[in-house]
């Protein structure tokens, strides 16, 4: 993998809510292909930072660069980045007064100007991809969660971003819904897909992930491959989180 | 026997059921029988004047009948009334697809409405066209008056307040600050002291020679004024929407405008429906107080008939006035239906 393209590198951000420093020079980079988990304890900070990869959270110090575009407050360069960085959020956000493809063709239609029948070619496509196409005239509130779920991701893979964020995918999930999500992410990331993931599913970092990053009170403790990560951690804070969550 | 059983179980069901079933008996004894006798069985259906004077038992529906023109058209010529009638049916041709959620074509609808209606309504009503003499507004009145200001306090209003509102919510602290002055000014003067400045305070700062129409600047008095209740009500569907609407939304690249007009508006607006509705009848009532600054809207036209010494009756200023009642009543309950239909419509739409 180190041979790829860099598609996002974060040089010591820093990020402050009021007085509370969420971020502490992070610095972290992801190269095409590659997967990225991220774990930590609540309040970490994990959430803000993956936020932070397309702009829904400003940092204060530092510099954040994706797919070769800086992320500044020029709104411009905000809404590139936007349309090749996908996002799947912890409570899918899916919106509620469309069908399922309209919710999949809404983006490609009015950011990337495609044609209707071409998007909707296209969105059922994705929404086979994530095995739900029986469900695109329905609306968000007649699925379950699982399947929820499953539609925002296919509505992120919609605008074919280059990069996929997933903000707990998965932490909104009745216990036997997560599988069906997973399984959806596993076959994202066969196919190659460089995505970052915050979540607590360690079956799923071990699986899928080229890295492991563990965060702590906003600092990057420990960043390892996931068989290093999991049989021999080496920071204390490690070693408690793991013995908490497995 | 079906009857007695259901009576049993729904009005006489136990004591404190049956007092309160002949207590509402009782008062509808009391007050339905004397309002039939005066506006039907005692009342007076033919004649003049004079039968009004003579029999007092009863509402005067001559009156009404006598001075329907007024009511409707105020001093309108009466040779150009047919342009007052053809504005009222492009009106209602446009309205009513409007208002059928199946009838297609919405976008062209509603340009025709917003756009070019109001240019062939300001035409046809004020004149001053070749071939088209033209009728100062001084003799509009009646019906005619009522819907004219309502229709452009609401039709004005809500795209204002839809701005308004979201200018409130703006992150740019200039356009936030000024929308919170506007928004608080209108919202803090009585209506009737906007129609006043309106009125008698505005020619005042006008140079000399320069005026514009009495009834233009109320219809801009109330259009401002209601635009800035408008807001609040948006506002509060605005509030309403989740954060991760917007973080939805802006995630995939969508531009604010987008956003707001595709993402957030639709169900904000959804969601206040009630209170949109609320304001517009508010609207449509308080134009009753343009008759303060001398604009004669239904219910002044019924006042003003009123002074003629041929209708000085007894029952006259009663049925009059339960005849301008009768009316407001029939459009204020219009909109507040068709209110409860699309919130049905829309509930049943999207949600599980």
């Amino acid at each position: 993998m180190s041979d790829t393209p860099l598609m996002i590198s974060i040089e010591h951000v820093h990020k402050w809510f009021d007085d509370f420093h969420v971020l502490k020079d992070i610095n972290l980079t992801v190269r095409e292909g590659e997967r990225i988990v991220i774990a930590g304890p609540s309040g970490s900070g994990k959430s803000t930072l993956i936020r932070c990869i397309n702009r829904l959270e400003a940092h204060q110090e530092g510099r954040i660069m994706v797919d070769g575009v800086e992320l500044t407050d020029d709104l411009k360069r905000i809404d590139a980045v936007r349309r090749e960085v996908g996002m799947v959020f912890q409570q899918f956000n899916l919106f509620p007064h469309m069908t399922v493809l309209e919710n999949c063709t809404l983006a490609p239609i009015w950011v990337r100007k495609m044609p209707q029948a071409e998007a909707e070619k296209l969105a059922m496509k994705f929404l086979e991809r994530v095995k739900i196409p029986e469900q695109a005239k329905k609306f968000p509130g007649q699925l379950s969660g699982g399947q929820q779920q499953r539609v925002a991701i296919a509505r992120a893979l919609c605008m074919q971003p280059k990069i996929m964020l997933f903000d707990e995918p998965t932490s909104a999930l009745d216990p036997e819904m997560i599988k069906e999500v997973l399984d959806v992410m596993v076959e994202l990331a066969q196919d190659g897909m460089t995505m970052v993931c915050v979540t607590h599913e360690m079956g799923f970092a071990r699986q899928v992930a080229n890295r492991v990053v563990f965060m702590d009170e906003g600092e990057i403790v420990e960043e390892a491959a996931p068989e290093i990560f999991f049989s021999t951690p080496k920071n204390e804070r490690t070693k408690a989180f793991l013995a908490q969550i497995l | 026997m079906q009857s007695v059983k259901w009576l049993r179980k729904n009005l006489f069901s136990d004591v404190w059921n049956s007092a309160l079933t002949l207590f509402a008996l009782w008062v509808i004894y009391i007050s339905v029988p004397p309002l039939l006798d005066w506006a039907i069985f005692k009342a007076v259906w033919e004649g003049n004047g004079n039968t009004c004077r003579e029999i007092t038992s009863g509402a005067c529906w001559p009156f009404v009948k006598a001075n329907l023109g007024q009511f409707i058209y105020g001093r309108y010529p009466e040779s150009e009334l047919w342009r007052v009638n053809l504005t009222f049916v492009l009106g209602v041709a446009g309205l009513i697809p409007m208002l059928m959620p199946s009838a297609p074509a919405k976008k062209w609808n509603l340009i025709y409405l917003v756009v070019a209606y109001p240019l062939i309504a300001i035409v046809l009503l004020a004149g001053d066209r070749p071939g088209l003499v033209g009728v100062d507004t001084s003799l509009w009145g009646g019906l005619l008056v009522t819907l004219v200001v309502a229709v452009t306090g609401i039709v004005v209003s809500l795209p204002l307040g839809i701005l308004l509102a979201l200018g409130r919510r703006s992150d740019m602290p200039a356009i936030r600050m000024l929308s919170i002055a506007f928004i608080e000014f209108w919202r803090g003067v009585p209506l009737v002291t906007v129609l006043f400045m309106a009125s008698v305070m505005l020619p005042l700062f006008l140079p000399e020679g320069v005026s514009f129409d009495n009834l233009l600047r109320c219809l801009i008095g109330v259009a401002l004024f209601s635009s800035a209740y408008m807001a609040e009500v948006v506002r509060g569907g605005l509030q309403a929407i989740p954060r991760g609407q917007y973080e939805a939304a802006r995630a995939v690249g969508m531009s604010y405008w987008q956003t707001m007009g595709l993402i957030i508006l639709p169900q904000a607006l959804r969601h206040v429906i009630p209170g949109i509705v609320n304001t517009f009848i508010g609207l449509f009532k308080d134009t009753t107080l343009v008759l303060i600054v001398g604009i004669f809207d239904l219910l002044g036209q019924v006042r003003a008939q009123l002074s003629d010494p041929n209708w000085a009756v007894p029952e006259g200023a009663t049925t009059g006035y339960v005849f301008a009642a009768l009316v407001f009543w029939v459009f204020c309950f219009g909109m507040s239906r068709y209110s409860v239909f699309m919130e049905r419509r829309l509930n049943t739409d999207h949600r599980n």
